[in-house]
C-alpha cells in the first residue's frame, strides 16, 4: 500500500508545480477530459455498462454554461452548475431507456441517442449550429476574489474541480454503494436475488455519471472559451472510450492517464490531420488484441509478478 | 393533381421515393448487421466502413481500370467480402472468448483505421459516380430517375435473395442452427469455424454491394459510411434481431417514415429514427421483432 | 467381445479449473451396447463429450477405429463416424422438424434413410413441419435420436435418452434402442435408470469421481445387484 501513497503524493506535488513546467492550457484540456475520462469509467469499469454516447453530457454541458455565461450574463459557478444540472437530467432520460437493454444493446442505444442530440444541436438556435458557442468570457469567480483571466490562477481552479470530481468518485467506488454496483456487474441476477433492485442502482450510477462528464464539459468550456458541436460528436463520444481504454478500465486511475496520453498525442499529431483517426484506431485495434487492461493495468500486472511469492 | 395537407403531389412522392431509397440501405445493412451479430454475437461497426468500401472500390474500378459499374456490382463485393474474410480469420476469431463489447470495440477501432486511411489518402469531400442508367420517366404524380427505381428494386431482390438463403436452404439451416448452439452443429461434423468466416465474409459483401449500389446516388466519400451505421444502429434497436424479415421490414418501414417526416415535419426528420427508438424501448424493449434475450 | 471399436485409456478432462475426469479407461466393441452408470457428478456427460472433443481441456487416449480422438476438434470427430445426442437433447427452435432430421450431414455410407427414420418414428413425419420445439418430451428425445441416424455413424452416443419421460415412451425407447442394437449400431449409452439400462445393454461401467471402478456383464447383473445398487446410492 505504501507504494501507493508515495505514487499518489508524487503525483499531487507534481499537479501543483505542474503549470509552471507546462502550458496551463494544456494541462487544463488534459484536466477535464482525465475527469470525463473518469465518469465514464465508473460506469463501464464498475457498473459494467459501456455508453458510446458519452459526449452527449460532456457536450450539452459545455452548451448550457456557455449560454448560462454568454446569453445570460451570469457567474461562471452558475453555469457550471447549470451544466452539470443538465447532463444530469439529460442522463436521467436516456438512462431509463438505454438500461432496459443489455449489453451492446445498451451501447448501440447510448450511442444512438447521442446522435440523436447531435443533430439536435445543429438546429437548435442556442446552441450557434455549425459555429457553435465562441467567445464565452472569462468572468472571475467568487464574486470577484479569483481572477480566471490568468491562466496559472484557473489552473488551480480546473484542479480543485478534477480532485473534487476524482474524490467523488473514489467514495463512490468505496462507498456500500458501489459494493452493490460491483455486485451487479459481476452477477446481475444474483444481486437482483438478493434484494437488490439493480435498475435502480444503474439507473443512479448513470446519472452520476453524466453529472460528471457534465462538469469535466462546463469546465472545458470555461477554459478554452468555446462549446462547439465536436464536443456531442459521435468521434468524441469514442475518444473518451479510448482514453479510459489506454489506460485502463476498473482502474481508478487509468482514465487519467489514458487521458493525458491522448490529448498529448492529439498535441504532436495535431498537423496531421486525418492520420490522427488511423493512430487512435490502431491504437484501440492493438489494445483490444493485446494489452485489455490498459497501461495501468498491465504495469500493476507487471509489477505484481515481479515481487517474490510470499 | 391534388394536393395532400397542402403538399403538391411531386413533393410527397418525392419525398417518399427518397424515403423508400433509404430504407433500402436501412434494410440492407441492418440484416448485415443483424445476420452477423447472430452468428458471431459481435456487433460489426466496421460495416459503414465496409459499405464505404464498396463504394470506393467501385469507383476506383470505373476511373482507373474503366471497370463498368454492372461489374463493378459484382467484383467490389467480391473483393470487399474477400477482405472481411482475412479480417474475421486475424481478429475477429481471437476475440470471440471475449466479452461481446471487445468485439465492438474492436470494429470501432477498425473503423476509424480503414475511415482515417481513406479521408487521408482521398480527403473527406465526395466524388460523382456516374449514374449506369441516367434519365427518369415522368408518372404524372412524380419524376422517376430510373436508377433511383431500380435501386429500390434491387435491394428488395437482395433482401429477399438473403430471406430466401437463410430460412429455405440448407446452408441457411446450418448458420440458424450454429446461432442457435454451435457446439453442437460442430459435433455433428460442421465446420461451424469456417460456417463463421463464410458468414462474416458474406455480411461484409452485403455491406460493400449496399456501397455499389449508393455510389450513383451519394457521392463517394470516406465518411459516407459512419454517418449512415449510426442510424443503421438505432435501426437495429428498433426491429429487433430476431428475424431476418423484421429487419427488412423495419429498414424499409423506418425509411419511409424518415420520408414522411421531412415532408410534413421537416426540422424532425434528421432525428425520427431516433424518437422511434425511444418508443420502442419503453413499449416493447426487445425491438418489434425481437425476442428477450 | 467383438472387435475393438471404441477404446478410452486414462482419460481426463477438466472445465477450467475443475479437474472433472482423472482417468477413465474402458472399451466398447463392434455392435455392443455398453452403458456407463454412475451417481449424479460421477463425470458421465463429462466422458461422453470427452470423446467427441467438446470438453475444454483432455489428455490420455480416446482411439476409434484404432485413430487416435484426442488433439482433433470435434467436428473431424463425428466425420469419423460418431455420432452424439446430448442430455439436453438440443432441438434447434429456427428449424422445424424436417429440418432437425437434416441437419446432421452424412459423414459415412450406410445410414438409414429420411423414409427409413420415419418408419421408425411414424410420429415424426406426423408434425414434420413443426417447429422443433413444439414437440413434446418424448418426441424431441426421439427426433434427436433420429437424426443422427441418418448420418452413418456407427456409434451412438446416447446421454440419458429416458430422462424425465413417462414409463410409456421410455419403453418405446428401449425398443428403438434394442432395434437400432440388432441393425448393427454400436452404442454408448449414460443412464440414471438402471433398470432401463439393464434391458438393452451387453455390458455395464460403473463411474464414481471421474474413474471407472467397476464393469458388470449383463448376465452378471443378478448376482451382483447389491454392490450395483451401493453404486448407485439406491
Amino acid at each position: 500500500m505504501t507504494a501507493q501513497r508515495v505514487i499518489g503524493v508524487a503525483l499531487l506535488v507534481a499537479a501543483l508545480v505542474a503549470p509552471w513546467v507546462a502550458y496551463p492550457i494544456f494541462l487544463m484540456t488534459a484536466l477535464c477530459f482525465a475527469l470525463f475520462a473518469c465518469a465514464f469509467n465508473l460506469l463501464l469499469g464498475y457498473v459494467g455498462l459501456m455508453s458510446f454516447g458519452h459526449a452527449m453530457f460532456f457536450g450539452i454541458s459545455g452548451y448550457f454554461f456557455g449560454h448560462v455565461v454568454k446569453a445570460w450574463g451570469m457567474a461562471p459557478e452558475v453555469g457550471i452548475l447549470a451544466g452539470v444540472a443538465g447532463a444530469a437530467v439529460l442522463g436521467a432520460v436516456t438512462g431509463a431507456l438505454a438500461i432496459r437493454r443489455q449489453g451492446i444493446y445498451f451501447a448501440m442505444i447510448t450511442l444512438a441517442f447521442a446522435q440523436m442530440i447531435y443533430f439536435i444541436c445543429i438546429q437548435a438556435p442556442f446552441t450557434g449550429g455549425e459555429d457553435g458557442l465562441q467567445g464565452i468570457v472569462r468572468k472571475p469567480l467568487l464574486g470577484g476574489l479569483i481572477p480566471t483571466k490568468d491562466d496559472r490562477v484557473l489552473y488551480y481552479v480546473v484542479l480543485a474541480i478534477f480532485l473534487f470530481g476524482y474524490g467523488t468518485i473514489y467514495r463512490i467506488i468505496h462507498s456500500p454503494f458501489g459494493q452493490v454496483l460491483k455486485a451487479i456487474r459481476d452477477n446481475e441476477q444474483r444481486a437482483v436475488s438478493l434484494g437488490y433492485e439493480a435498475d435502480r442502482y444503474k439507473l443512479l450510477a448513470f446519472v452520476l455519471s453524466a453529472a460528471l462528464a457534465g462538469l469535466a464539459g462546463a469546465t472545458k468550456a470555461m477554459v478554452l472559451q468555446f462549446a462547439t458541436l465536436t464536443d456531442v460528436s459521435a468521434a468524441m463520444s469514442g475518444e473518451v472510450v479510448l482514453m479510459a481504454l489506454v489506460g485502463g478500465l476498473g482502474t481508478i486511475i487509468g482514465p487519467v492517464v489514458g487521458a493525458f496520453i491522448i490529448i498529448t498525442m492529439q498535441n504532436y499529431l495535431a498537423a496531421t490531420g486525418e492520420f490522427v483517426l488511423v493512430i487512435q484506431g490502431v491504437i484501440f485495434v492493438v489494445i483490444v488484441m493485446a494489452f485489455r487492461k490498459g497501461l495501468v493495468g498491465e504495469l500493476t500486472d507487471w509489477w505484481k509478478s515481479r515481487r517474490p511469492a510470499g | 393533381m391534388f394536393e395532400l395537407l397542402g403538399i403538391p403531389p411531386q413533393a410527397l412522392f418525392g419525398q417518399l421515393l427518397l424515403g423508400l431509397i433509404n430504407g433500402a440501405f436501412y434494410a440492407m445493412l441492418s440484416l448485415g448487421l443483424a445476420v452477423i451479430f447472430g452468428m458471431l454475437n459481435v456487433i460489426n461497426f466496421t460495416h459503414g466502413a465496409q459499405y464505404m468500401m464498396g463504394a470506393f472500390a467501385a469507383w476506383l474500378m470505373l476511373t482507373i481500370l474503366d471497370i463498368p459499374f454492372w461489374v463493378a456490382l459484382v467484383l467490389a463485393p467480391l473483393v470487399v467480402g474477400l477482405f472481411g474474410v482475412v479480417l474475421e480469420k486475424v481478429m475477429l476469431k481471437r476475440i470471440y472468448h471475449l466479452d461481446h463489447l471487445y468485439g465492438f470495440l474492436l470494429t470501432f477501432g477498425l473503423a476509424l483505421v480503414i475511415e482515417g486511411l481513406f479521408q487521408w489518402k482521398w480527403g473527406s469531400s465526395g466524388a460523382p459516380y456516374p449514374s449506369p442508367i441516367p434519365g427518369g420517366t415522368n408518372l404524372g404524380f412524380m419524376f422517376l430517375p430510373t436508377y433511383r427505381g431500380f435501386v429500390v428494386v434491387a435491394a428488395l431482390v437482395i433482401c429477399l435473395v438473403t430471406w430466401y438463403g437463410i430460412e429455405r436452404t440448407r446452408l441457411g439451416a446450418y448458420l440458424r442452427a450454429a446461432t442457435e448452439n454451435p457446439t453442437l452443429v460442430r459435433a455433428f461434423g460442421i465446420n461451424v469455424p469456417r460456417l463463421i468466416t463464410l458468414t462474416y465474409g458474406l455480411g461484409v459483401g452485403l455491406a460493400a454491394l449496399a456501397g455499389v449500389l449508393a455510389a450513383p446516388i451519394q457521392q463517394v466519400s470516406a465518411l459516407m459510411g459512419t454517418n449512415l451505421v449510426l442510424v443503421v444502429f438505432a435501426v437495429v434497436v428498433i426491429g429487433g434481431m430476431g428475424s431476418i424479415m423484421g429487419s427488412i421490414v423495419t429498414g424499409f418501414g423506418l425509411g419511409l417514415v424518415e420520408g414522411l417526416t421531412k415532408v410534413f415535419y421537416p426540422p424532425a426528420s434528421n432525428t425520427v429514427i431516433f424518437v422511434v427508438m425511444a418508443i420502442v424501448l419503453l413499449v416493447k424493449p426487445a425491438g418489434l421483432f425481437g425476442q428477450t434475450k | 467381445m467383438a472387435e475393438t471399436l471404441l477404446k478410452v485409456e486414462g482419460l481426463q478432462a477438466w472445465y477450467g479449473e475443475s479437474h472433472i475426469l482423472h482417468g477413465v479407461s474402458f472399451e466398447i466393441g463392434h455392435g455392443e451396447l455398453v452403458t456407463l452408470l454412475g451417481r449424479n457428478g460421477a463425470g458421465k456427460t463429462t466422458t461422453l463429450k470427452s470423446v467427441m472433443g467438446i470438453v475444454e481441456k483432455r489428455s490420455g487416449s480416446v482411439t476409434f477405429e484404432g485413430r487416435q480422438l484426442v488433439g482433433h476438434p470435434s467436428n473431424e470427430i463425428a466425420r469419423l463416424g460418431i455420432a452424439y445426442c446430448p442430455e439436453e437433447r438440443g432441438i434447434f427452435s429456427s428449424l422445424n422438424v424436417e429440418e432437425n432430421l437434416l441437419l446432421p450431414p452424412v459423414v459415412k455410407p450406410g445410414g438409414m434413410s429420411l423414409a427409413e427414420i420415419y418408419q421408425l418414428f411414424p410420429n415424426l413425419e406426423e408434425r414434420k413441419r413443426s417447429q422443433g420445439t413444439k414437440l413434446s418430451g418424448g418426441e424431441q428425445q426421439m427426433l434427436a435420436i433420429g437424426r443422427i441416424l441418418r448420418t452413418g455413424a456407427t456409434l451412438l452416443l446416447l446421454d440419458e435418452p429416458t430422462e424425465g419421460l413417462a414409463p410409456v415412451i421410455v419403453q418405446r425407447i428401449g425398443e428403438i434402442i434394442r432395434q437400432l442394437k440388432s441393425r448393427g449400431f454400436t452404442i454408448l449409452l449414460v443412464e440414471q435408470n438402471f433398470h432401463f439400462a439393464a434391458t438393452v445393454a451387453d455390458r455395464h461401467y460403473v463411474m464414481e469421481d471421474g474413474r471407472v471402478v467397476d464393469m458388470i456383464a449383463s448376465a452378471d447383473v443378478q448376482q451382483n445387484i447389491g454392490k450395483l445398487q451401493a453404486y448407485l446410492g439406491v
